[in-house]
Protein backbone atom coordinates (compact mmCIF):
# COMPACT_ATOMS: atom_id res chain seq x y z
CA UNK A 1 0.00 0.00 0.00
CA UNK A 2 1.45 3.39 -0.92
CA UNK A 3 0.69 6.46 1.22
CA UNK A 4 1.56 10.03 0.10
CA UNK A 5 4.52 11.54 1.99
CA UNK A 6 5.14 15.24 2.17
CA UNK A 7 8.37 15.17 4.25
CA UNK A 8 11.50 16.75 2.83
CA UNK A 9 14.15 14.26 3.84
CA UNK A 10 14.63 11.25 6.04
CA UNK A 11 17.43 9.03 7.18
CA UNK A 12 17.48 5.34 6.45
CA UNK A 13 19.23 2.98 8.84
CA UNK A 14 19.58 -0.65 7.97
CA UNK A 15 21.70 -3.70 8.40
CA UNK A 16 24.18 -3.57 5.59
CA UNK A 17 25.77 -6.70 4.26
CA UNK A 18 24.55 -8.94 7.08
CA UNK A 19 24.33 -12.58 6.08
CA UNK A 20 20.82 -14.04 6.47
CA UNK A 21 20.49 -16.82 9.03
CA UNK A 22 19.74 -20.09 7.28
CA UNK A 23 19.54 -22.26 10.40
CA UNK A 24 16.20 -23.20 11.93
CA UNK A 25 16.03 -21.28 15.20
CA UNK A 26 12.66 -22.37 16.58
CA UNK A 27 8.90 -22.18 15.91
CA UNK A 28 8.18 -19.75 13.08
CA UNK A 29 5.20 -17.42 13.43
CA UNK A 30 3.23 -16.80 10.26
CA UNK A 31 1.26 -13.56 10.47
CA UNK A 32 -2.24 -13.51 9.08
CA UNK A 33 -2.55 -10.58 6.71
CA UNK A 34 -5.93 -8.85 6.83
CA UNK A 35 -5.36 -7.35 3.37
CA UNK A 36 -5.13 -8.82 -0.10
CA UNK A 37 -4.63 -7.08 -3.41
CA UNK A 38 -7.43 -7.62 -5.94
CA UNK A 39 -6.01 -5.57 -8.80
CA UNK A 40 -7.86 -3.19 -11.10
CA UNK A 41 -7.24 0.24 -12.53
CA UNK A 42 -9.38 3.39 -12.22
CA UNK A 43 -9.21 6.61 -14.21
CA UNK A 44 -11.05 9.93 -14.02
CA UNK A 45 -10.98 12.94 -16.36
CA UNK A 46 -12.68 16.32 -15.83
CA UNK A 47 -13.82 18.42 -18.79
CA UNK A 48 -15.51 21.80 -19.17
CA UNK A 49 -19.03 20.48 -18.50
CA UNK A 50 -18.55 16.74 -18.07
CA UNK A 51 -16.56 14.23 -16.06
CA UNK A 52 -15.56 10.68 -16.99
CA UNK A 53 -14.84 7.88 -14.52
CA UNK A 54 -13.59 4.63 -16.07
CA UNK A 55 -12.43 1.34 -14.61
CA UNK A 56 -11.60 -2.13 -15.82
CA UNK A 57 -13.80 -5.00 -14.63
CA UNK A 58 -11.27 -7.69 -13.71
CA UNK A 59 -11.12 -8.94 -10.12
CA UNK A 60 -8.00 -11.00 -9.48
CA UNK A 61 -5.97 -12.47 -6.64
CA UNK A 62 -2.42 -13.66 -7.08
CA UNK A 63 -2.30 -15.15 -10.56
CA UNK A 64 -5.99 -16.19 -10.68
CA UNK A 65 -9.08 -14.36 -11.82
CA UNK A 66 -12.06 -14.19 -9.44
CA UNK A 67 -14.41 -12.40 -11.82
CA UNK A 68 -14.31 -10.86 -15.27
CA UNK A 69 -17.33 -8.63 -14.58
CA UNK A 70 -16.69 -6.68 -11.40
CA UNK A 71 -16.68 -2.95 -12.28
CA UNK A 72 -15.02 -0.59 -9.88
CA UNK A 73 -17.09 2.56 -10.51
CA UNK A 74 -20.01 3.14 -8.15
CA UNK A 75 -22.72 5.76 -8.66
CA UNK A 76 -23.13 7.93 -5.57
CA UNK A 77 -25.49 10.72 -6.67
CA UNK A 78 -26.79 12.01 -9.99
CA UNK A 79 -23.68 14.13 -10.36
CA UNK A 80 -20.96 12.01 -8.72
CA UNK A 81 -19.30 8.67 -9.43
CA UNK A 82 -16.54 7.10 -7.34
CA UNK A 83 -13.93 4.62 -8.55
CA UNK A 84 -12.33 2.35 -5.94
CA UNK A 85 -9.52 -0.16 -6.52
CA UNK A 86 -7.29 -2.13 -4.19
CA UNK A 87 -8.66 -4.59 -1.65
CA UNK A 88 -12.17 -5.51 -2.79
CA UNK A 89 -13.49 -6.19 0.73
CA UNK A 90 -12.62 -2.66 1.82
CA UNK A 91 -13.99 -1.19 -1.45
CA UNK A 92 -17.41 -2.76 -0.79
CA UNK A 93 -17.54 -1.67 2.87
CA UNK A 94 -16.37 1.85 2.07
CA UNK A 95 -19.02 2.37 -0.63
CA UNK A 96 -21.70 1.08 1.76
CA UNK A 97 -20.55 3.56 4.40
CA UNK A 98 -20.55 6.43 1.89
CA UNK A 99 -24.06 5.50 0.69
CA UNK A 100 -25.35 5.51 4.27
CA UNK A 101 -23.76 8.89 4.99
CA UNK A 102 -25.26 10.32 1.79
CA UNK A 103 -28.73 9.23 2.88
CA UNK A 104 -28.22 10.73 6.35
CA UNK A 105 -27.13 14.04 4.83
CA UNK A 106 -30.14 14.06 2.46
CA UNK A 107 -32.52 13.49 5.35
CA UNK A 108 -31.01 16.14 7.61
CA UNK A 109 -30.30 18.84 5.03
CA UNK A 110 -33.00 18.18 2.42
CA UNK A 111 -30.55 18.25 -0.48
CA UNK A 112 -28.00 15.90 -2.13
CA UNK A 113 -24.33 16.22 -1.32
CA UNK A 114 -22.15 18.08 -3.82
CA UNK A 115 -18.99 16.47 -5.23
CA UNK A 116 -16.74 18.70 -3.15
CA UNK A 117 -18.65 17.85 0.01
CA UNK A 118 -18.46 14.11 -0.70
CA UNK A 119 -14.72 14.42 -1.22
CA UNK A 120 -14.22 16.22 2.09
CA UNK A 121 -16.39 13.69 3.89
CA UNK A 122 -14.49 10.74 2.36
CA UNK A 123 -11.23 12.24 3.55
CA UNK A 124 -12.43 12.26 7.17
CA UNK A 125 -13.89 8.74 6.85
CA UNK A 126 -10.54 7.44 5.60
CA UNK A 127 -8.49 9.28 8.21
CA UNK A 128 -10.77 7.90 10.93
CA UNK A 129 -9.07 4.58 10.18
CA UNK A 130 -5.56 6.03 10.13
CA UNK A 131 -4.08 3.11 12.08
CA UNK A 132 -5.86 0.26 10.28
CA UNK A 133 -6.49 1.85 6.89
CA UNK A 134 -8.96 0.97 4.20
CA UNK A 135 -6.72 -0.49 1.48
CA UNK A 136 -8.52 1.41 -1.28
CA UNK A 137 -7.30 3.90 -3.88
CA UNK A 138 -10.24 6.24 -4.51
CA UNK A 139 -10.94 8.68 -7.30
CA UNK A 140 -14.14 10.75 -7.32
CA UNK A 141 -15.39 12.23 -10.58
CA UNK A 142 -18.38 14.51 -10.94
CA UNK A 143 -19.75 18.01 -11.53
CA UNK A 144 -19.19 20.81 -9.04
CA UNK A 145 -21.75 23.44 -8.01
CA UNK A 146 -21.06 25.51 -11.15
CA UNK A 147 -21.57 22.50 -13.44
CA UNK A 148 -17.88 22.17 -14.31
CA UNK A 149 -16.14 18.78 -14.25
CA UNK A 150 -14.25 17.91 -11.06
CA UNK A 151 -11.91 15.06 -10.13
CA UNK A 152 -10.73 14.39 -6.58
CA UNK A 153 -7.99 11.80 -5.99
CA UNK A 154 -7.25 10.15 -2.65
CA UNK A 155 -4.62 8.02 -0.99
CA UNK A 156 -5.60 5.18 1.37
CA UNK A 157 -5.53 7.40 4.52
CA UNK A 158 -7.47 10.39 3.21
CA UNK A 159 -5.03 12.87 1.69
CA UNK A 160 -6.83 14.38 -1.32
CA UNK A 161 -6.65 17.10 -3.89
CA UNK A 162 -8.70 18.34 -6.83
CA UNK A 163 -7.26 17.40 -10.22
CA UNK A 164 -8.12 17.61 -13.90
CA UNK A 165 -7.23 13.97 -14.53
CA UNK A 166 -5.88 11.10 -12.42
CA UNK A 167 -5.19 7.40 -12.77
CA UNK A 168 -5.16 5.02 -9.79
CA UNK A 169 -4.75 1.32 -9.15
CA UNK A 170 -2.38 -1.27 -10.54
CA UNK A 171 -1.65 0.31 -13.95
CA UNK A 172 -1.65 3.91 -12.65
CA UNK A 173 2.10 4.33 -13.19
CA UNK A 174 1.64 3.43 -16.87
CA UNK A 175 -1.44 5.59 -17.51
CA UNK A 176 -0.57 8.77 -15.60
CA UNK A 177 2.39 9.84 -17.80
CA UNK A 178 0.29 9.32 -20.94
CA UNK A 179 -2.50 11.47 -19.52
CA UNK A 180 0.04 14.11 -18.47
CA UNK A 181 1.14 14.29 -22.07
CA UNK A 182 -2.19 14.10 -23.87
CA UNK A 183 -4.42 16.12 -21.55
CA UNK A 184 -1.89 18.27 -19.69
CA UNK A 185 0.29 18.82 -22.81
CA UNK A 186 3.38 18.30 -20.68
CA UNK A 187 6.83 17.81 -22.22
CA UNK A 188 5.70 19.12 -25.60
CA UNK A 189 6.73 22.27 -27.44
CA UNK A 190 4.75 24.25 -29.95
CA UNK A 191 1.52 22.26 -29.57
CA UNK A 192 -1.85 23.97 -29.46
CA UNK A 193 -3.53 23.60 -26.06
CA UNK A 194 -6.98 22.61 -27.30
CA UNK A 195 -9.58 22.14 -24.57
CA UNK A 196 -10.74 18.55 -24.25
CA UNK A 197 -14.18 17.78 -25.64
CA UNK A 198 -16.25 14.81 -24.50
CA UNK A 199 -15.84 12.64 -27.59
CA UNK A 200 -12.03 13.00 -27.65
CA UNK A 201 -11.86 12.32 -23.93
CA UNK A 202 -13.84 9.08 -24.26
CA UNK A 203 -11.64 7.94 -27.17
CA UNK A 204 -8.51 8.75 -25.18
CA UNK A 205 -9.76 6.81 -22.16
CA UNK A 206 -10.52 3.75 -24.32
CA UNK A 207 -7.10 3.86 -26.00
CA UNK A 208 -5.29 4.33 -22.72
CA UNK A 209 -6.98 1.28 -21.20
CA UNK A 210 -6.22 -0.84 -24.29
CA UNK A 211 -2.56 0.02 -23.74
CA UNK A 212 -2.74 -0.72 -20.03
CA UNK A 213 -4.31 -4.14 -20.69
CA UNK A 214 -1.40 -5.00 -23.02
CA UNK A 215 1.26 -4.56 -20.37
CA UNK A 216 -0.38 -4.93 -16.95
CA UNK A 217 -1.53 -8.43 -16.02
CA UNK A 218 -4.12 -7.20 -13.50
CA UNK A 219 -5.97 -5.02 -16.03
CA UNK A 220 -8.25 -6.43 -18.71
CA UNK A 221 -11.52 -8.23 -19.54
CA UNK A 222 -13.75 -5.16 -20.03
CA UNK A 223 -13.80 -1.40 -19.52
CA UNK A 224 -16.72 0.37 -17.87
CA UNK A 225 -16.96 4.11 -18.62
CA UNK A 226 -19.35 6.38 -16.68
CA UNK A 227 -19.88 9.79 -18.30
CA UNK A 228 -21.32 12.41 -15.93
CA UNK A 229 -23.08 15.41 -17.49
CA UNK A 230 -25.87 17.66 -16.29
CA UNK A 231 -28.31 15.34 -18.08
CA UNK A 232 -27.28 12.46 -15.86
CA UNK A 233 -24.89 9.51 -15.86
CA UNK A 234 -24.38 7.43 -19.01
CA UNK A 235 -22.62 4.04 -18.86
CA UNK A 236 -20.67 2.38 -21.66
CA UNK A 237 -18.91 -1.01 -21.70
CA UNK A 238 -16.01 -1.82 -24.04
CA UNK A 239 -14.32 -5.27 -24.22
CA UNK A 240 -10.59 -5.54 -23.43
CA UNK A 241 -8.04 -8.38 -23.61
CA UNK A 242 -9.11 -11.45 -21.66
CA UNK A 243 -5.75 -13.19 -21.43
CA UNK B 1 38.95 -27.71 -24.33
CA UNK B 2 36.11 -30.18 -23.79
CA UNK B 3 37.19 -32.60 -26.54
CA UNK B 4 37.05 -36.04 -24.97
CA UNK B 5 35.12 -35.39 -21.78
CA UNK B 6 31.75 -33.82 -22.59
CA UNK B 7 30.16 -33.53 -19.17
CA UNK B 8 32.62 -32.50 -16.48
CA UNK B 9 31.69 -32.18 -12.85
CA UNK B 10 33.53 -29.20 -11.37
CA UNK B 11 36.31 -29.86 -8.85
CA UNK B 12 34.28 -29.17 -5.70
CA UNK B 13 30.73 -30.64 -5.64
CA UNK B 14 28.72 -27.51 -4.86
CA UNK B 15 29.73 -24.10 -6.15
CA UNK B 16 28.09 -21.34 -4.13
CA UNK B 17 30.54 -18.45 -4.58
CA UNK B 18 27.85 -16.23 -5.98
CA UNK B 19 25.34 -16.72 -3.17
CA UNK B 20 27.42 -14.90 -0.53
CA UNK B 21 28.23 -12.22 -3.09
CA UNK B 22 24.51 -11.74 -3.81
CA UNK B 23 23.64 -11.44 -0.13
CA UNK B 24 26.35 -8.83 0.36
CA UNK B 25 25.14 -6.91 -2.69
CA UNK B 26 21.54 -7.02 -1.49
CA UNK B 27 22.62 -5.65 1.87
CA UNK B 28 24.45 -2.76 0.20
CA UNK B 29 21.53 -2.02 -2.09
CA UNK B 30 18.87 -2.12 0.67
CA UNK B 31 20.84 0.45 2.68
CA UNK B 32 20.96 2.76 -0.32
CA UNK B 33 18.06 3.97 -2.43
CA UNK B 34 18.29 1.43 -5.26
CA UNK B 35 16.72 -1.99 -5.36
CA UNK B 36 18.26 -5.21 -6.65
CA UNK B 37 16.97 -5.85 -10.19
CA UNK B 38 14.18 -8.40 -10.25
CA UNK B 39 14.91 -11.35 -12.53
CA UNK B 40 12.43 -11.74 -15.36
CA UNK B 41 10.25 -14.81 -14.82
CA UNK B 42 8.32 -16.37 -17.62
CA UNK B 43 5.10 -16.98 -15.56
CA UNK B 44 4.06 -19.46 -18.15
CA UNK B 45 1.91 -22.24 -19.42
CA UNK B 46 3.84 -25.03 -21.16
CA UNK B 47 2.52 -28.45 -22.08
CA UNK B 48 3.60 -31.60 -23.88
CA UNK B 49 1.84 -34.69 -25.21
CA UNK B 50 3.15 -37.99 -26.63
CA UNK B 51 1.17 -39.16 -29.64
CA UNK B 52 1.38 -42.07 -32.07
CA UNK B 53 3.90 -40.51 -34.48
CA UNK B 54 5.94 -38.35 -32.12
CA UNK B 55 5.82 -35.63 -29.46
CA UNK B 56 3.90 -32.32 -29.50
CA UNK B 57 5.12 -29.45 -27.31
CA UNK B 58 3.25 -26.19 -26.75
CA UNK B 59 3.87 -22.89 -24.94
CA UNK B 60 2.40 -19.40 -24.58
CA UNK B 61 4.52 -16.32 -25.39
CA UNK B 62 4.21 -13.94 -22.45
CA UNK B 63 7.15 -13.08 -20.17
CA UNK B 64 6.35 -11.08 -17.00
CA UNK B 65 8.57 -9.07 -14.71
CA UNK B 66 6.46 -8.82 -11.56
CA UNK B 67 3.06 -7.58 -12.70
CA UNK B 68 4.29 -5.97 -15.93
CA UNK B 69 4.42 -7.84 -19.22
CA UNK B 70 8.06 -7.61 -20.28
CA UNK B 71 7.86 -9.50 -23.57
CA UNK B 72 4.71 -10.25 -25.58
CA UNK B 73 6.37 -12.58 -28.07
CA UNK B 74 9.03 -14.51 -26.21
CA UNK B 75 10.13 -17.93 -27.44
CA UNK B 76 9.82 -20.58 -24.75
CA UNK B 77 10.45 -23.67 -26.87
CA UNK B 78 14.22 -24.02 -27.10
CA UNK B 79 16.26 -26.08 -29.54
CA UNK B 80 18.33 -28.85 -27.97
CA UNK B 81 19.24 -31.08 -30.91
CA UNK B 82 17.66 -31.92 -34.30
CA UNK B 83 15.45 -34.50 -32.58
CA UNK B 84 14.80 -32.79 -29.22
CA UNK B 85 13.17 -29.55 -28.10
CA UNK B 86 12.67 -28.21 -24.58
CA UNK B 87 10.00 -25.88 -23.14
CA UNK B 88 11.12 -23.78 -20.17
CA UNK B 89 9.18 -22.13 -17.31
CA UNK B 90 10.53 -20.17 -14.36
CA UNK B 91 13.31 -17.58 -14.43
CA UNK B 92 13.83 -16.65 -18.09
CA UNK B 93 17.62 -16.37 -17.95
CA UNK B 94 17.93 -19.73 -16.20
CA UNK B 95 15.83 -21.62 -18.75
CA UNK B 96 17.69 -20.06 -21.69
CA UNK B 97 21.18 -20.62 -20.38
CA UNK B 98 20.48 -24.14 -19.12
CA UNK B 99 19.03 -25.26 -22.44
CA UNK B 100 21.83 -23.55 -24.39
CA UNK B 101 24.45 -25.31 -22.28
CA UNK B 102 22.69 -28.64 -22.77
CA UNK B 103 22.45 -28.10 -26.51
CA UNK B 104 26.16 -27.27 -26.83
CA UNK B 105 27.20 -30.29 -24.79
CA UNK B 106 25.02 -32.61 -26.86
CA UNK B 107 26.39 -31.21 -30.14
CA UNK B 108 29.92 -31.97 -28.96
CA UNK B 109 28.82 -35.44 -27.94
CA UNK B 110 27.21 -36.24 -31.28
CA UNK B 111 30.28 -34.99 -33.14
CA UNK B 112 32.50 -37.15 -30.94
CA UNK B 113 30.49 -40.35 -31.10
CA UNK B 114 28.78 -39.96 -34.47
CA UNK B 115 25.39 -40.74 -32.90
CA UNK B 116 22.21 -38.73 -32.36
CA UNK B 117 21.83 -38.01 -28.66
CA UNK B 118 19.10 -39.88 -26.81
CA UNK B 119 16.48 -38.14 -24.72
CA UNK B 120 17.52 -39.99 -21.53
CA UNK B 121 21.04 -38.58 -21.89
CA UNK B 122 19.74 -35.01 -22.11
CA UNK B 123 17.50 -35.58 -19.11
CA UNK B 124 20.35 -36.98 -17.04
CA UNK B 125 22.60 -34.03 -17.85
CA UNK B 126 19.85 -31.57 -16.87
CA UNK B 127 19.06 -33.39 -13.68
CA UNK B 128 22.74 -33.50 -12.74
CA UNK B 129 23.18 -29.77 -13.20
CA UNK B 130 19.96 -28.62 -11.52
CA UNK B 131 20.45 -30.89 -8.49
CA UNK B 132 24.00 -29.65 -8.12
CA UNK B 133 22.68 -26.09 -7.69
CA UNK B 134 20.06 -27.09 -5.13
CA UNK B 135 17.15 -25.18 -6.72
CA UNK B 136 19.02 -21.87 -7.04
CA UNK B 137 18.58 -22.24 -10.81
CA UNK B 138 14.84 -21.62 -11.19
CA UNK B 139 14.16 -23.63 -14.33
CA UNK B 140 11.21 -26.03 -14.76
CA UNK B 141 11.67 -27.77 -18.08
CA UNK B 142 9.61 -30.07 -20.30
CA UNK B 143 11.91 -32.02 -22.60
CA UNK B 144 10.43 -33.88 -25.55
CA UNK B 145 12.15 -35.82 -28.33
CA UNK B 146 12.17 -38.77 -30.70
CA UNK B 147 15.14 -41.10 -30.83
CA UNK B 148 15.91 -44.70 -31.79
CA UNK B 149 14.17 -45.99 -28.65
CA UNK B 150 10.86 -44.20 -29.29
CA UNK B 151 8.96 -41.00 -28.42
CA UNK B 152 9.77 -39.55 -25.00
CA UNK B 153 8.47 -36.75 -22.81
CA UNK B 154 10.20 -35.81 -19.55
CA UNK B 155 9.87 -33.01 -17.04
CA UNK B 156 12.80 -31.77 -14.93
CA UNK B 157 12.03 -29.63 -11.88
CA UNK B 158 14.24 -26.85 -10.48
CA UNK B 159 15.49 -29.06 -7.64
CA UNK B 160 16.44 -31.86 -10.02
CA UNK B 161 13.39 -34.14 -9.93
CA UNK B 162 12.30 -36.04 -13.04
CA UNK B 163 8.98 -37.35 -14.26
CA UNK B 164 8.45 -39.49 -17.36
CA UNK B 165 4.79 -39.38 -18.41
CA UNK B 166 2.77 -39.27 -21.65
CA UNK B 167 1.32 -35.77 -20.98
CA UNK B 168 2.58 -32.86 -18.90
CA UNK B 169 2.05 -29.22 -18.06
CA UNK B 170 4.31 -26.81 -16.12
CA UNK B 171 4.44 -23.15 -15.20
CA UNK B 172 2.00 -20.89 -13.37
CA UNK B 173 -0.84 -21.99 -15.68
CA UNK B 174 -0.14 -25.70 -15.28
CA UNK B 175 -3.28 -26.55 -13.31
CA UNK B 176 -5.54 -24.98 -15.93
CA UNK B 177 -3.74 -26.82 -18.75
CA UNK B 178 -3.66 -30.08 -16.83
CA UNK B 179 -7.44 -29.96 -16.47
CA UNK B 180 -7.83 -30.06 -20.25
CA UNK B 181 -5.14 -32.72 -20.65
CA UNK B 182 -6.62 -34.99 -17.98
CA UNK B 183 -10.02 -34.74 -19.62
CA UNK B 184 -9.14 -35.44 -23.24
CA UNK B 185 -5.83 -37.30 -23.35
CA UNK B 186 -5.89 -40.77 -24.93
CA UNK B 187 -2.84 -42.98 -25.63
CA UNK B 188 -1.69 -43.20 -29.28
CA UNK B 189 -3.55 -40.17 -30.58
CA UNK B 190 -3.31 -38.96 -34.15
CA UNK B 191 -1.03 -36.00 -34.80
CA UNK B 192 -3.75 -33.47 -35.62
CA UNK B 193 -5.77 -34.46 -32.57
CA UNK B 194 -2.68 -34.12 -30.36
CA UNK B 195 -1.90 -30.65 -31.77
CA UNK B 196 -5.47 -29.55 -31.09
CA UNK B 197 -5.29 -30.92 -27.53
CA UNK B 198 -2.04 -29.09 -26.74
CA UNK B 199 -3.42 -25.90 -28.29
CA UNK B 200 -6.55 -26.14 -26.14
CA UNK B 201 -4.50 -26.82 -23.00
CA UNK B 202 -2.31 -23.76 -23.56
CA UNK B 203 -5.37 -21.67 -24.42
CA UNK B 204 -6.98 -22.63 -21.11
CA UNK B 205 -3.79 -21.57 -19.30
CA UNK B 206 -3.76 -18.26 -21.18
CA UNK B 207 -7.37 -17.42 -20.26
CA UNK B 208 -7.26 -18.55 -16.61
CA UNK B 209 -3.75 -17.54 -15.57
CA UNK B 210 -2.60 -13.93 -15.42
CA UNK B 211 1.05 -14.88 -15.95
CA UNK B 212 0.34 -16.45 -19.38
CA UNK B 213 -1.01 -14.79 -22.48
CA UNK B 214 -0.64 -13.59 -26.04
CA UNK B 215 0.15 -16.18 -28.73
CA UNK B 216 0.55 -19.98 -28.75
CA UNK B 217 3.66 -21.73 -30.12
CA UNK B 218 3.61 -25.41 -31.07
CA UNK B 219 6.51 -27.73 -31.87
CA UNK B 220 5.87 -31.14 -33.44
CA UNK B 221 8.74 -33.65 -33.33
CA UNK B 222 8.49 -36.82 -35.39
CA UNK B 223 10.92 -39.35 -36.83
CA UNK B 224 10.76 -37.48 -40.14
CA UNK B 225 11.73 -34.15 -38.63
CA UNK B 226 10.59 -31.15 -36.65
CA UNK B 227 7.79 -28.70 -37.40
CA UNK B 228 8.26 -25.56 -35.28
CA UNK B 229 5.11 -23.50 -35.74
CA UNK B 230 5.57 -20.04 -34.27
CA UNK B 231 2.96 -18.74 -33.79
CA UNK B 232 0.51 -21.62 -34.15
CA UNK B 233 -2.26 -19.30 -33.15
CA UNK B 234 -2.06 -15.56 -32.86
CA UNK B 235 -3.83 -13.83 -30.04
CA UNK B 236 -7.35 -12.78 -31.05
CA UNK B 237 -6.89 -9.47 -29.23
CA UNK B 238 -5.38 -6.95 -31.59
CA UNK B 239 -4.97 -3.49 -30.12
CA UNK B 240 -7.36 -1.24 -32.00
CA UNK B 241 -6.62 2.25 -30.82
CA UNK B 242 -8.94 4.93 -32.16
CA UNK B 243 -6.72 7.99 -32.15
CA UNK B 244 -3.32 8.37 -33.72
CA UNK B 245 -0.53 9.39 -31.39
CA UNK B 246 2.10 10.94 -33.59
CA UNK B 247 4.28 13.92 -32.72
CA UNK B 248 5.50 16.53 -35.17
CA UNK B 249 9.26 17.00 -35.42
CA UNK B 250 10.18 19.75 -32.97
CA UNK B 251 7.76 18.66 -30.24
CA UNK B 252 10.62 17.72 -27.94
CA UNK B 253 12.41 20.93 -27.02
CA UNK B 254 16.10 21.19 -27.80
CA UNK B 255 17.85 22.88 -24.89
CA UNK B 256 21.40 23.23 -26.21
CA UNK B 257 23.02 22.34 -29.51
CA UNK B 258 26.72 21.78 -30.12
CA UNK B 259 28.02 20.93 -33.60
CA UNK B 260 31.56 19.60 -33.93
CA UNK B 261 32.69 19.26 -37.57
CA UNK B 262 34.86 16.18 -38.20
CA UNK B 263 37.65 16.52 -40.75
CA UNK B 264 37.54 13.29 -42.77
CA UNK B 265 39.01 12.24 -46.08
CA UNK B 266 38.17 9.05 -48.00
CA UNK B 267 41.18 6.73 -48.05
CA UNK B 268 39.70 3.45 -49.27
CA UNK B 269 36.27 2.33 -50.44
CA UNK B 270 35.05 -1.30 -50.42
CA UNK B 271 31.56 -2.62 -51.20
CA UNK B 272 30.30 -5.75 -49.42
CA UNK B 273 26.92 -7.32 -50.21
CA UNK B 274 24.68 -8.00 -47.21
CA UNK B 275 22.55 -11.11 -47.19
CA UNK B 276 19.07 -9.66 -46.68
CA UNK B 277 17.12 -12.84 -47.46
Amino acid sequence: MKICLKIVSGHFYGDNGKMKEYHYTGPVEHRFSPYSFNGGTVLAVAGEDFAIVASDTRLSEGYSIHSRDSPKCYKLTNTTVIGCSGFHGDCLTLTKIIDARLKMYKHSNNKSMTSGAIAAMLSTILYGRRFFPYYVYNIIGGLDEEGKGAVYSFDPVGSYQRDTYKAGGSASAMLQPLLDNQIGFKNMEGVQHLPLNQEKAVQLVKDVFISAAERDVYTGDALRICIVTKEGIKEETVPLRKD
Amino acid sequence: MALSNVVETPASGFNFENVSRNVALEGLLEGGHTKAPKPMKTGTTIAGVVCKDGVVLGADTRATSGEVVADKMCAKIHYISPNMYCCGAGTAADTEKTTDLLSSNLTIFSMNSGRNPRVVMAVNILQDMLFRYRGQIGASLILGGVDCTGNHLYTVGPYGSIDNVPYLAMGSGDLAALGILEDRFKPNMELEEAKQLVRDAIHSGIMSDLGSGNNIDICVITKQGVDYIRPYQESEYKDKRQRRYKYRPGTTSILTEKIVPLELEVVQETVQRMDTA
